[in-house]
C-alpha cells in the first residue's frame, strides 16, 4: 500500500510534465497538422536555456524559467517564419522531411555549443524531501508539479475564452473563412507554432533542474509527446492533458509491478491498445471522414 | 564543364592519397569511445587519458622510432556506430591495433569486425562476461569482468555487513552481467537476494525503480551504471527518503563528480575503482601514478575523470608495448605480442591470462580494485 501511494505521487509529479509535451504538440501536430518532429528539441532547448539563466549567469531561478519559455517560443515562431512559411499548403510529407532535418540540425547544435557532458542545473530548493507518511517527494518536484499545473490551466484559458484562442481555432478549422473575416492568419501560424514550442521549453526548463541536460535528452521526450497526443485524440487540448497523466501512470505501474526494464514500453503498448479499439484517441469527438 | 569536374576530382583524389603517404611514418592507433551521448562524460575522460599517454610515449621516441598517432572515433553510445567506426578505422584509417568501446554492448558490437578484419583490439572498459568468452581471439581486455569484479568484492563483505541485497542496474549486457555474476557470488556468500531491477541507458526518471525498492525488506542497493544515470539515482533516492547502504559496481562511478553534483545525496555511499587517485602512494605504482595525476592536472582536466582516465592511458601503454615486442605495426604480429607484454601501468602490473573456449582464447588482465566511501563529502579508503 505505502508502494502504491509513493507510484501515484510520482505519477501525478511525471503526468503534468508529460501534460505540457502533450499540450503544445497536440496544437502544432494535432490543430496545424505539422508533424513536429523538433518538439523534443525544444524541450532540450528550454533546459538548456535554464542552465544558461539559472547556472551560468546566476540569475534567479524563477526568472530563469519565465527567461527560458521565452526564449523556446521565441525560437519556436523563428522555425515556422524561416522553415514553415515557405512551404504553407505543401503536402505533409514535405514538411515532414523538413522538421526533420531541423531536429538534426538542432540537436547536433546542442552538441556543438554545449558539448556531449551532461549539465546539471542546482535549485535553491531545499535538498531534504517532503515526508507525508509514507511518501516522500522532493521539494524540486513539487515545484514542477504546481508551475505546470498553472501553465496547463493558462493554456487552457487562452485557448478557449481569449479572442486570440478563438482567432486560432478559426484558423486552422477554416484558413480561408478566418482570412476574409480580417484574421491575420500569417501571426496566427507563428504565434500558435510558438506557443506550442513554448509549452516544450517549458517542460524542458523545469525538468533540468530535477534531472541532468544532455544534448539527446529531447529524444525520448518527442517520443512520449505524440504517444500522449494520440493517446488523447489529435488536436484536444484536454485528451492531451489526461493523455499525459495516463501515460506517466501506466510507465510507473508498469515498471512497479510487471518490469521495470520495459518501462518506457509501458506506454507505448497502451497505445497500440488504443489505436487498435480506438483509433481516433481517446477523447476525440467523432469525426467525418472523407 | 565536365572536364573540369573530372580534373578536379582527380587532384582531389592525387592529394588525399598523398595525404596519407605522408602519415606513413607514424604507428596509428584506432580509438573507439562513445564521445556524445549517454556515455559522454566517460568516453571523454577516456580518450583524454589515451592522449596522456601517447604524448608521453612520443615524448620518449615514440615506439619503434616511431611516433603514435591517436585515430578517435566518435561511437555515439550506440552499438551500431560502435560497429560502424570499428570498421571506418580498420578500412579507412588502416590501424594495426585498436582501443574501445566503453560498454560492454558497443564492445560486443564491434568484436565481429575483429574477426573478419583479424586486426586486434584492447577492449579498455567493459564488464560483461560474454566478451572474454565467446572465442574472439582478437580481444584483450585491462577492466575487470563482473565475475572478477564479484571477486574483488568478496574481500570487502565482513565491513559491508549485508543480509539482503536489491540490484538496480543498466539495461544492457553490462548491468544484466553484473547482477548475474554478484548474485551468484553473493548467494555463495548466505547473502539472500532479492529485486533484480532495471533501468534503461537513456532514462532520467528513476523513482518507479526506487519506489520499489524502498518497499523491499533488503538492507543494500547495489548499483550498476555510469556517473551521469548514477548522480539522478542517488539524488532521487535521498528525495525518496531511502536509508539502505548503497553500494556501486563498474568502475565508471567517478566519486569527485557525485561529490560535486550529488552533493550530500552521495554521502554513505560505497563504490568499487580500479585506480584511486586520493592516495597515489597506495596505488600499484606510486611514481608512475603521481607523474599521470600531474600531467591531467597540468593538462586542466576534470579532478573527477581520473577514475576513468586512468584506463585509456593504461591502454595506450599497453598497446605500445605489444607493438614494441611485435617488431613491427602489424595486426597479426601485435596480436601475438600482446600475450607476452608484461607492463607496468596505473592499475597494476598488466599481462594476459587465457579466458573463453580453448584455441580461440581472449585475453583477460586480473584487475586490481578497492571500495572506496563517500563520508561527509570526503573520499575515504578502507585498509584492506
Amino acid at each position: 500500500m505505502d508502494q502504491l501511494l509513493q507510484h501515484l505521487v510520482n505519477t501525478i509529479i511525471m503526468g503534468g510534465t508529460y501534460a505540457l509535451l502533450g499540450i503544445g504538440l497536440t496544437l502544432i501536430f494535432g490543430i496545424m497538422r505539422i508533424v513536429n518532429f523538433t518538439h523534443g528539441e525544444l524541450y532540450a532547448f528550454g533546459a538548456y536555456m535554464m542552465y544558461f539563466f539559472a547556472t551560468i549567469l546566476g540569475m534567479n531561478f524563477f526568472v530563469s524559467i519565465a527567461f527560458a519559455i521565452a526564449a523556446g517560443m521565441l525560437l519556436g515562431a523563428i522555425i515556422e517564419f524561416l522553415l514553415l512559411r515557405p512551404k504553407r499548403g505543401a503536402d505533409i510529407d514535405t514538411t515532414m522531411l523538413i522538421m526533420i532535418g531541423a531536429w538534426i540540425v538542432m540537436q547536433n547544435t546542442e552538441h556543438l555549443a554545449w558539448g556531449g557532458i551532461a549539465k546539471s542545473i542546482t535549485s535553491p530548493l531545499p535538498e531534504a524531501p517532503l515526508v507525508i507518511g509514507p511518501v516522500s517527494v522532493s521539494w524540486l518536484r513539487v515545484m514542477v508539479l504546481v508551475i505546470a499545473l498553472a501553465l496547463i490551466a493558462a493554456s487552457y484559458m487562452v485557448i478557449n475564452r481569449t479572442k486570440l484562442g478563438k482567432a486560432m481555432r478559426a484558423t486552422f478549422q477554416d484558413s480561408d473563412t478566418a482570412a476574409l473575416m480580417g484574421i491575420n492568419i500569417n501571426s496566427i501560424y507563428t504565434m500558435t507554432f510558438g506557443f506550442g514550442s513554448a509549452l516544450a521549453a517549458a517542460a524542458g526548463a523545469l525538468l533540468g533542474p530535477v534531472f541532468v541536460v544532455t544534448p539527446t535528452m529531447g529524444d525520448l521526450a518527442s517520443l512520449k509527446a505524440f504517444a500522449i497526443v494520440i493517446l488523447g485524440g489529435l488536436g484536444n487540448i484536454t485528451g492531451a492533458a489526461i493523455g499525459g497523466f495516463i501515460l506517466a501512470f501506466a510507465e510507473e505501474i508498469g515498471a512497479g509491478y510487471i518490469s521495470s526494464g520495459y518501462r518506457d514500453a509501458m506506454g507505448f503498448v497502451i497505445i497500440i491498445i488504443v489505436l487498435l479499439f480506438r483509433p481516433t484517441g481517446l477523447f476525440a469527438k467523432a469525426e467525418r471522414v472523407g | 564543364m565536365r572536364n573540369t569536374t573530372q580534373i578536379c576530382t582527380f587532384v582531389a583524389s592525387v592529394l588525399l592519397a598523398t595525404s596519407s603517404i605522408a602519415n606513413a611514418d607514424v604507428i596509428k592507433i584506432g580509438v573507439n569511445q562513445p564521445l556524445t551521448g549517454p556515455f559522454a562524460a566517460s568516453g571523454n575522460y577516456i580518450v583524454e587519458g589515451a592522449e596522456l599517454a601517447a604524448k608521453e610515449i612520443n615524448e620518449n621516441g615514440g615506439v619503434l622510432g616511431e611516433q603514435i598517432e591517436l585515430v578517435i572515433e566518435d561511437n555515439k553510445s550506440n552499438p551500431t556506430e560502435a560497429a560502424a567506426v570499428a570498421e571506418k578505422l580498420i578500412v579507412s584509417d588502416k590501424v594495426p591495433v585498436m582501443m574501445g568501446a566503453w560498454g560492454s554492448s558497443l564492445t560486443l558490437a564491434a568484436m565481429p569486425k575483429l574477426m573478419q578484419y583479424e586486426v586486434p583490439m584492447l577492449v579498455e572498459t567493459s564488464s560483461s562476461s560474454k566478451i572474454t568468452r565467446q572465442g574472439n581471439p582478437y580481444v584483450f581486455r585491462i577492466s575487470p569482468p563482473s565475475w572478477v569484479e564479484a571477486q574483488l568484492f568478496k574481500t570487502y563483505l565482513p565491513q559491508l555487513n549485508i543480509k539482503k541485497v536489491d540490484f538496480l542496474a543498466i539495461n544492457n549486457d553490462w548491468g544484466i552481467g553484473t547482477i548475474n555474476d554478484f548474485s551468484e557470488a553473493l548467494g555463495k556468500e548466505g547473502i539472500e537476494v532479492g529485486l533484480k531491477e532495471m533501468m534503461d541507458q537513456g532514462a532520467q526518471d528513476l523513482s518507479a525503480q526506487l519506489s520499489k525498492i524502498k518497499a523491499s525488506d533488503s538492507d543494500t542497493i547495489i548499483v550498476t551504471t555510469a556517473v551521469e544515470q548514477l548522480t539522478l539515482l542517488l539524488k532521487q533516492a535521498a528525495s525518496l527518503g531511502i536509508t539502505k547502504q548503497i553500494v556501486t559496481t563498474g568502475g565508471s562511478q567517478n566519486p569527485d563528480q557525485l561529490i560535486d553534483q550529488a552533493g550530500s545525496a552521495a554521502n554513505g555511499t560505497s563504490h568499487m575503482v580500479f585506480f584511486a587517485p586520493w592516495k597515489p602512494e597506495m596505488t600499484a605504482h606510486p611514481d608512475q601514478a603521481e607523474a599521470f595525476i600531474k600531467a591531467w592536472e597540468d593538462a586542466g582536466y576534470a579532478k573527477a575523470g581520473l577514475t576513468e582516465s586512468y584506463r585509456g592511458y593504461d591502454g595506450i601503454k599497453v598497446i605500445a608495448a605489444a607493438i614494441e615486442k611485435a617488431g613491427k605495426a602489424d595486426p597479426a604480429a601485435i596480436k601475438d605480442a600482446m600475450w607476452e607484454v608484461e607492463v607496468p601501468a596505473l592499475n597494476g602490473m598488466v599481462s594476459f591470462t587465457k579466458d573463453g573456449p580453448e584455441g580461440r582464447e581472449s585475453g583477460q588482465y586480473m584487475t586490481n580494485g578497492t571500495l572506496i566511501k563517500i563520508v561527509d563529502g570526503k573520499i575515504e579508503i578502507p585498509k584492506s
